[in-house]
């Protein structure tokens, strides 16, 4: 489990690392931990799966990826696994996830892909339907129109602030 | 027009970014630049909106309690509702998407107590009902992603 040094660790650096010669060292001092310590507790969060990845984290659309489809597909119970392990693996797929069904939104298994045009995406889409077996599960297709808002997530508790992808 | 120290920048460092001391130096090395280029490379890349941040990217669900949200509004009030809703500070990714179901954003809180708090707050503020599809299981582990730059 994070503790509240952690906690704030993560808030810092989910606001984004300087661009310094000693970035930890920098937001070391922000937060009142040496250079060593946040290296030590980055590693750490890392290795314990609290951060998914560090690094530079990009803007799809600036840089030519205009189509964004969220697609939801109605499957068993028993092949929500499998085949959402299936999915994953295909690099044009940035995101896989189950979420509940409901009376009008009877969907439980969802990914996201990010393409240059919306014919790169139905086609990518074609291709996990093939390789995946989907075809013959009830699905939609939710192309993005436009963005209200974009950027990471505020955790707030009582003495942190943390962010994440929701 | 990217350079292609940009390019490398944006491809190469989106997962296991150096945790040294020295981390800008260390990929100066790497791509046999100096550090000061690499970090004015990347300033340029964020003033010119390509990238985000140097960041972290935290699994949803360990720290605090999130949901994804779907509304149905109609088309001439969404804009309206979007502004409202995307004003709430536990509100991110809030999308337009192709559907009835056409407004989609995810909230966080602190706790499941202030999430539903949150989302009872949306709905009287904005007079819709909000349908939560909370995450149950996570397939993918986000890794990055490989931009095909050739033409940007």
């Amino acid at each position: 489990m994070p503790d509240a040094l952690d906690l704030k660790l993560l808030a810092r650096i989910s606001a984004g690392l300087p661009l310094c010669p000693r970035p930890y060292a920098q937001i070391g001092m922000e937060i009142g931990l040496n250079e060593t310590e946040v290296i030590r507790r980055l590693t750490a969060l890392k290795a314990d799966g609290l951060i998914k990845r560090l690094g530079v984290i990009v803007k799809h659309r600036p840089l030519g990826y205009r189509a964004n489809a969220m697609i939801v597909w109605n499957v068993p119970d028993g092949l929500i696994k499998p085949l959402g392990k299936h999915i994953s693996r295909f690099s044009f797929v940035t995101l896989c996830y189950q979420r509940p069904k409901h009376p009008e939104w009877p969907y439980n298994l969802y990914c996201m892909i990010h393409g240059k045009d919306r014919a790169t995406v139905l086609a990518q889409l074609a291709q996990l339907d093939n390789a995946c077996g989907l075809a013959h599960f009830e699905r939609q297709i939710l192309f993005s129109r436009r963005c209200f808002k974009q950027r990471g997530a505020n955790y707030q508790t009582q003495h942190t602030k943390a962010t994440a992808n929701g | 027009m990217l350079t292609d120290l940009q390019k490398r920048l944006l491809n190469d460092f989106q997962r296991d970014f150096p945790l040294s001391p020295t981390p800008y130096r260390d990929i100066a090395e790497q791509l046999g630049v100096t550090e000061t280029e690499v970090i004015t490379a990347l300033a340029e890349l964020n003033a010119q909106q390509f990238i985000s941040r140097i960041g972290a990217v935290i699994p949803p669900n360990h720290i605090g309690a999130s949901t994804l949200v779907a509304m149905a509004i109609p088309a001439a009030q969404l804009q309206t509702v979007a502004d409202k809703i995307s004003a709430f500070p536990e509100i991110n990714h809030n999308y337009e998407r192709e559907h009835r179901l056409n407004l989609w954003f995810v909230a966080v809180a602190a706790n499941a107590a202030q999430l539903q708090q949150v989302i009872e707050n949306i709905e009287q503020q904005t007079g819709f009902p909000a349908l939560q599809l909370p995450l149950v299981d996570d397939f993918f582990i986000d890794l990055g992603f490989k931009l095909d730059l050739q033409h940007a």
